[in-house]
């Protein structure tokens, strides 16, 4: 079986914007949605800044059936599935419900919900412990109620690798188109910026402690110390190339054309960090090699020895400044397992509108070889992009997708290994 | 607290509550005699409502009468019951 998976819709609930025009728009002009923490006081903690989603009240989009019973990732990620279908033009349910699967990625589950009862276990007792929290802190929790809410009963479950499960979940969406599913919702939203999912971050210790929202987070920047944590995310509508032409899609963005994980050797050990395994290993799965490649969607960490890592990958695959990178997370922070589906989109509306947004705020490093974008957007011939995420405790993560015109072009029935 | 009786407004309350309601259902209606499975209650929608009640009214209920108690007029007939059980003792 060789179905080809192509993206037909997408659904963007960023910092930066809800809707594909609002981000994107954004999104080019580098305007950045990073500032001091508002959804609670984070005076007493080392780190103050975030890109937080504003503007968005769930209840004008949800029933208020759902609204006990979810945490916000769990709404944002209800919406940007309704958008995706929306986009895509497809009413979920005049399909055969077994015909649509729901794969996303999720990095923390819902921590704000979850502090929250435990805030009712503690102060009150157990029986003020809401019976939603048997599951709506869990990590399968948005595949979960994408399902139910548009009645999917295809192939679903979640992918946990920290920031490299966003394009694990694709990776995993376009495998069951391979087996014959004929559409599967995919991608993440990550949201959990409360006390609890602080402190769980901090933990991490990778976060920025600045209070300069133009200087917290620049990835391949000299200055580089730490991330911004954001929240948000995109779910892509990845379908089989024969359905969207049967059902005559109002639009293709592009095709999941590679991708490939890999993990790191243990800390201490004296083999090579394998990144460039995962870059190489997509190539091939795509059938493509390094110079078909037009612009790269860098995981970009923000700290000197994992910046460094990610552009040695970089270059050793491309050559020194051998192909624009771009970071354009800088404007939202790192959204975890989001930020992978929202850099997907991103590098979809680049290959349509032929443009590499910029990365905010970094200033390159002279010691890194690589031609990041910044300032202002730059006009490209692209046909295909390289988006790359890792994820905490080694996980790598490569996805190589190609544009709608290119996407068309290739011959269809081409044996995939 | 002992309250002396539990409403269908009451119900309504805890049911908005707790649980919210569905696009399709208008809980302001008579629904008195509808089952919660068609007023889109799902057993956990009940075990938190039924949390709810218990909890404000200092009462415990039978988990198997409550289970039986598939309509609003089920439910605050059980509950006004083990409420007149638990002043009258």
């Amino acid at each position: 079986m060789s179905a080809r998976a192509l993206v037909t819709g997408l659904g963007i609930v960023a910092p930066t914007g809800l809707g594909i025009e609002d981000y994107w728009s954004a999104t080019l002009a580098g305007r950045s949605a990073i500032g001091r923490v508002t959804h609670f006081d984070p005076t007493p903690y080392p780190s103050r800044l975030a890109g937080q989603v504003s503007g968005f009240d769930a209840a004008e989009h949800l029933p208020s059936r759902l609204l006990p019973q979810t945490d916000r990732m769990t709404r944002l990620a209800l919406v940007g599935a309704d958008w995706a279908f929306e986009d895509a033009g497809v009413v979920p349910a005049d399909l055969p419900t077994y015909d649509i699967g729901v794969i996303t990625a999720s990095h923390s589950g819902g921590f704000e919900f979850g502090q929250n009862e435990l805030r009712a276990l503690w102060s009150k007792g157990g029986q003020y412990v809401s019976a939603y929290q048997s599951f709506a802190w869990f990590y399968a929790v948005n595949s979960g109620q994408i399902s139910i809410r548009s009645g999917l009963r295809g192939p679903s479950s979640v992918v946990v690798s920290d920031q490299a499960g966003g394009l694990d979940a694709v990776a995993q969406a376009r495998r069951q188109i391979r087996k014959g599913t004929s559409m599967v919702i995919s991608g993440a939203v990550d949201a959990s910026i409360c006390p609890w999912g602080w402190v769980a971050q901090m933990a991490g210790g990778r976060l920025s402690t600045s209070d300069d929202p133009e200087r917290a987070y620049l990835p391949f920047d000299d200055r580089a110390a730490g991330h911004v944590p954001g929240e948000g995310g995109a779910l892509l509508v990845v379908e089989d190339a024969g359905h969207a032409k049967r059902r005559a899609a109002p639009r293709v963005y592009g095709e999941i054309a590679g991708h490939a994980s890999t993990v790191d050797p243990r800390p201490g050990s004296d083999r090579a960090p394998t990144l460039q395994n995962a870059i190489q290993l997509a190539l091939a799965d795509a059938d493509m090699v390094a110079d078909d490649i037009g612009v790269v969607f860098a995981d970009a960490a923000g700290l000197p020895d994992l910046d460094r890592a990610e552009a040695e990958a970089i270059t050793k695959v491309f050559g020194p400044r051998g192909v624009p990178v771009t970071a354009p997370k800088t404007t939202t922070g790192r959204l975890y397992s989001g930020a992978a589906p929202l850099d997907l989109a991103a590098a979809f509306l680049s290959m349509r509108d032929q443009v590499v947004p910029p990365t905010a705020a970094s200033t390159p490093a002279r010691s890194y070889e690589i031609d990041l974008v910044t300032g202002a957007p730059r006009p490209a011939e692209l046909r295909s992009a390289l988006v790359l995420a890792r994820g905490h405790g080694g996980f790598n993560s490569a996805m190589v997708v190609r544009g709608a015109d290119h996407a068309a072009l290739r011959p269809v029935g081409k044996d995939i290994p | 607290m002992t309250t002396s009786e539990f409403t269908l407004q009451a119900l309504r309350t805890t049911l908005l509550e707790g649980a919210g309601t569905d696009e399709n259902v208008d809980l302001n209606g008579d629904i008195a005699d509808t089952t919660f499975e068609d007023l889109g209650y799902e057993s956990l929608a009940m075990l938190e409502t039924v949390g709810r009640i218990e909890r404000e009214y200092g009462i415990d209920l039978d988990e198997e009468e409550v289970a039986l108690a598939n309509t609003p007029r089920a439910l605050i007939r059980l509950v006004n019951d083990r409420l007149s059980a638990a002043q009258s003792a």
